[in-house]
């Protein structure tokens, strides 16, 4: 006989989860509340809550300061391209994987994933003097490139789980039809795995939208994305909370929405594979 | 065949012509990195000023916060990027830069109404390396004491202009109200070279303490580092805020702003802040020298944000008219005229505190004046030393240490360690960096 769950139990887990929910969404609400008030009122003590004086002098402020439409366009084109690069790229490679194997191909699995380890500064200087001899510093297609080699590793792992999870009979199925390797792929493979390939696009084009590390250093004005716009706004010498709040609103803004109506896909991918 | 030579030079000379006349038309862009902070903020709000009085010249503004600008800019310069043509740098990086040659000498070359003599001789000393200056003030500050005049005089004293560590203790001991949530003393706890760091190197000078000795021995187990230490625990401990070890510069504002300080030792720059229209406390602020111990130093700190070219920009002419537009005489009448004068960068030149508009809008201004001059970045200490800097030593491995001893220090404060515990780390740990760095 199933388990009975009385109704109190019930409200219980009801309430539980929701505290939880808000405990993890309470600092972007916080934010966004910070980003309507005046610089006094962001640091007042206790706390103000819904009953300020609101404002949006703090938007007016940074839309004056800065050029969001660009570092917005910049940071677009830099996430969906280098995630679109890498999931071009990664596709081949995690069907190799995953179809024929070969007797190195865990470590392999596992080295890529090792990359991941490395200190992202490490790197740092032979990459900006190959830029600069290629000259390509400042440039959009620096940073897809860069944050596509970044994200390959997290890319091919994702797409690796997904299609071993398709029966090899099908694709041998397709074979025997007559297919080649490239209708295999594009025609039999790719459908069967959208909701994967689908999962995999969106979680890396939130990574990639906030990478900050080499966004912000391997560019000045040209491709300078909405994070070299957020770090425009944090100051150690003066309060600028409020403004600072508008600008990070403005920058997840668009990430947020994004997540919001795709979100039973991505908790789909994520627990994907996981349950088994 | 020769006409086809002819045809095809004459092309690509109307071509490059074309594109010549094309690139004067549009001018010399040149890329500005510079912090956050509202004198900054002001300058790329002046702009237009400056577009109008140079119209070949386009500006670009990459604005950063502090450590990543410092990150950026290293990585930039020290690869020969030239992606920048004007950089904001500190008074620490500027000694060190120059005698690396990542930085263009303005001793040539600026506007004609430049003037380098009304520098403020102490601000311009800590950016002159063998007398060449490698970067023009754009504003400069050193610390004062912030004080709460109302709760000076309920607890029955007077605060002198130049007060001692020993009477600022026991005004602090007088003034803290825990009831009401108030504080006799902020003061820098927050780990970091240019937080804790800055406050106590700065303090440890009045205390008749060094860093190093002038063989480059680390001196933090001598008796002022001692002293310096256990005066600043015990005092902090006794009329400190709560959680002291986490507030910096902003914490402390925050602090003071809304009424619980009574006093707060911080850069002079703070002044218009404590007394602007967020300030809650705004009308009821004095200002005194920061505190000394008799021995000759006070315990302030000297520094200046101030303009510089890298030696990889390619536009370096351009990039010397618009620095001596941004920290030349006039900025500060354009400033004035459309902020007014309270609003114009402080403490970089003479002839600003000898201007009577000037002197009446900011009342910090004599204070601010006082302190800088106070301050000597050739010669910070009691006892000789082999390094320049007051608040810090103008070596390129010093804000690596100074982190890790500020650590020590401000975990001291949290109460995990004593001080002398703090203290013989913070030797241990210098003396290897400083080993490993092969001095």
């Amino acid at each position: 006989m199933a388990r009975a769950i009385t109704p109190q139990k019930k409200v219980m887990w009801t309430a539980l989860a929701w505290a939880f929910g808000l405990l993890m969404f309470f600092p972007i609400l916080w934010t966004f509340l910070t980003s309507f008030k005046t610089e006094a009122a962001a640091i007042s003590d206790p706390p103000v809550w819904l009953f300020f004086d609101w404002t949006l002098e703090n938007y007016a402020a940074v839309q004056e300061r800065s050029n969001y439409p660009k570092a917005l366009m910049n940071s677009i084109i830099i996430a969906v391209g280098s995630t679109l690069l890498g999931i071009l790229i990664a596709v081949p490679a995690a069907w190799a994987m995953a179809f024929v194997p070969g007797r190195k191909t865990k470590d392999i699995l596992l080295w890529m994933l090792s990359t991941k380890m490395l200190p992202a500064v490490g790197v740092l200087y032979p990459l900006v003097l190959l830029a600069k001899w290629l000259g390509v510093m400042d440039s959009r297609i620096l940073l897809i490139v860069v944050l596509m080699l970044i994200n390959l590793p997290i890319i091919v792992w994702m797409l690796y789980t997904y299609f071993r999870e398709i029966p090899g009979e099908i694709l041998e199925a397709a074979r025997m039809d007559g297919a080649g390797l490239r209708s295999e792929i594009i025609y039999v493979l790719t459908p069967m795995a959208l909701p994967g390939i689908a999962s995999t696009v969106l979680l890396n084009i939130i990574l990639a939208w906030n990478e900050a590390f080499w966004t912000i250093l391997l560019t000045t004005v040209n491709a300078a994305p909405l994070t070299a716009f957020i770090a425009s706004f944090s100051a150690p010498e003066g309060l600028f909370y409020a403004k600072l709040s508008a600008a990070s609103m403005m920058a997840i803004a668009p990430i947020l929405i994004m997540g919001w109506f795709s979100q039973k896909q991505l908790v789909r991918g994520l627990t994907f594979g996981a349950v088994k | 065949m020769k006409l086809k030579q002819i045809l095809l030079t004459s092309a690509v000379g109307f071509g490059l012509s074309a594109s010549i006349a094309a690139a004067d038309a549009h001018g010399t862009t040149i890329t500005i990195a510079t912090v956050n902070n509202g004198d900054m903020i002001r300058m790329q709000g002046l702009t237009e000023d400056f577009n109008a009085k140079h119209p070949g010249i386009n500006v670009e503004w990459v604005t950063l916060e502090e450590n990543v600008l410092r990150q950026n800019l290293t990585t930039d310069i020290s690869t020969g990027g030239g992606a920048y043509d004007v950089m904001t740098i500190g008074t620490y990086e500027v000694p060190i830069w120059a005698n690396n040659g990542w930085l263009v000498s303005l001793n040539e070359g600026m506007a004609d109404d430049y003037n380098k003599d009304d520098l403020l001789p102490a601000i311009a000393g800590g950016l002159t390396v063998d007398g060449e200056l490698y970067a023009s003030p754009f504003y400069g500050e050193s610390s004062m004491v912030m004080y709460r005049t109302d709760l000076m005089e309920k607890a029955g004293l007077e605060m002198p202009d130049a007060p001692t560590w020993t009477f600022i203790r026991e005004a602090a001991a007088a003034m803290t109200d825990r009831a009401n949530d108030i504080n006799g003393i902020c003061a820098r706890g927050k780990a970091g070279w240019g937080e804790n760091g800055a406050f106590l190197t700065a303090m440890s000078n009045s205390f008749g303490a060094r860093w190093f000795d002038e063989d480059w021995n680390a001196q933090f187990d001598s008796p002022e580092w001692a002293d310096t230490l256990s005066f600043y625990l015990d005092m902090m401990n006794e009329s400190g805020p709560a959680g002291a070890a986490n507030n910096g510069f902003n914490e402390n504002l925050t602090l003071f702003q809304q009424g619980k300080c009574g006093m707060w030792i911080d850069a002079t720059v703070a002044a218009s802040f404590v007394t602007g229209a967020d300030s809650t406390v705004a009308d009821k602020v004095g200002f005194a020298l920061a505190p000394d111990n008799g021995l000759g130093k006070r315990g302030n700190w000297l520094w200046a944000w101030s303009l510089a070219i890298p030696s990889s920009s390619e536009k370096q002419d351009a990039a010397k008219t618009f620095i001596s537009w941004a920290t030349g005489p006039a900025y500060a009448e354009l400033v004035a005229g459309n902020e007014g004068w309270a609003n114009v960068p402080p403490g970089t030149r003479t002839s600003l505190y000898e201007n009577a508009d000037y002197l009446a809008a900011a009342p910090f201004a004599k204070m601010t004046l006082e302190s800088i001059l106070a301050a000597d970045p050739t010669n910070p200490t009691v006892k000789p030393v082999p390094y320049t800097g007051v608040q810090f030593v103008a070596i390129p491995e010093f804000a690596g240490i100074a982190n890790q001893v500020g650590q020590q220090f401000s975990d001291a404060l949290a109460g995990n360690q004593t001080a002398e515990q703090a203290l013989a780390n913070a030797q241990e740990l210098t003396t290897e960096e400083m080993e490993a760095a092969g001095y």
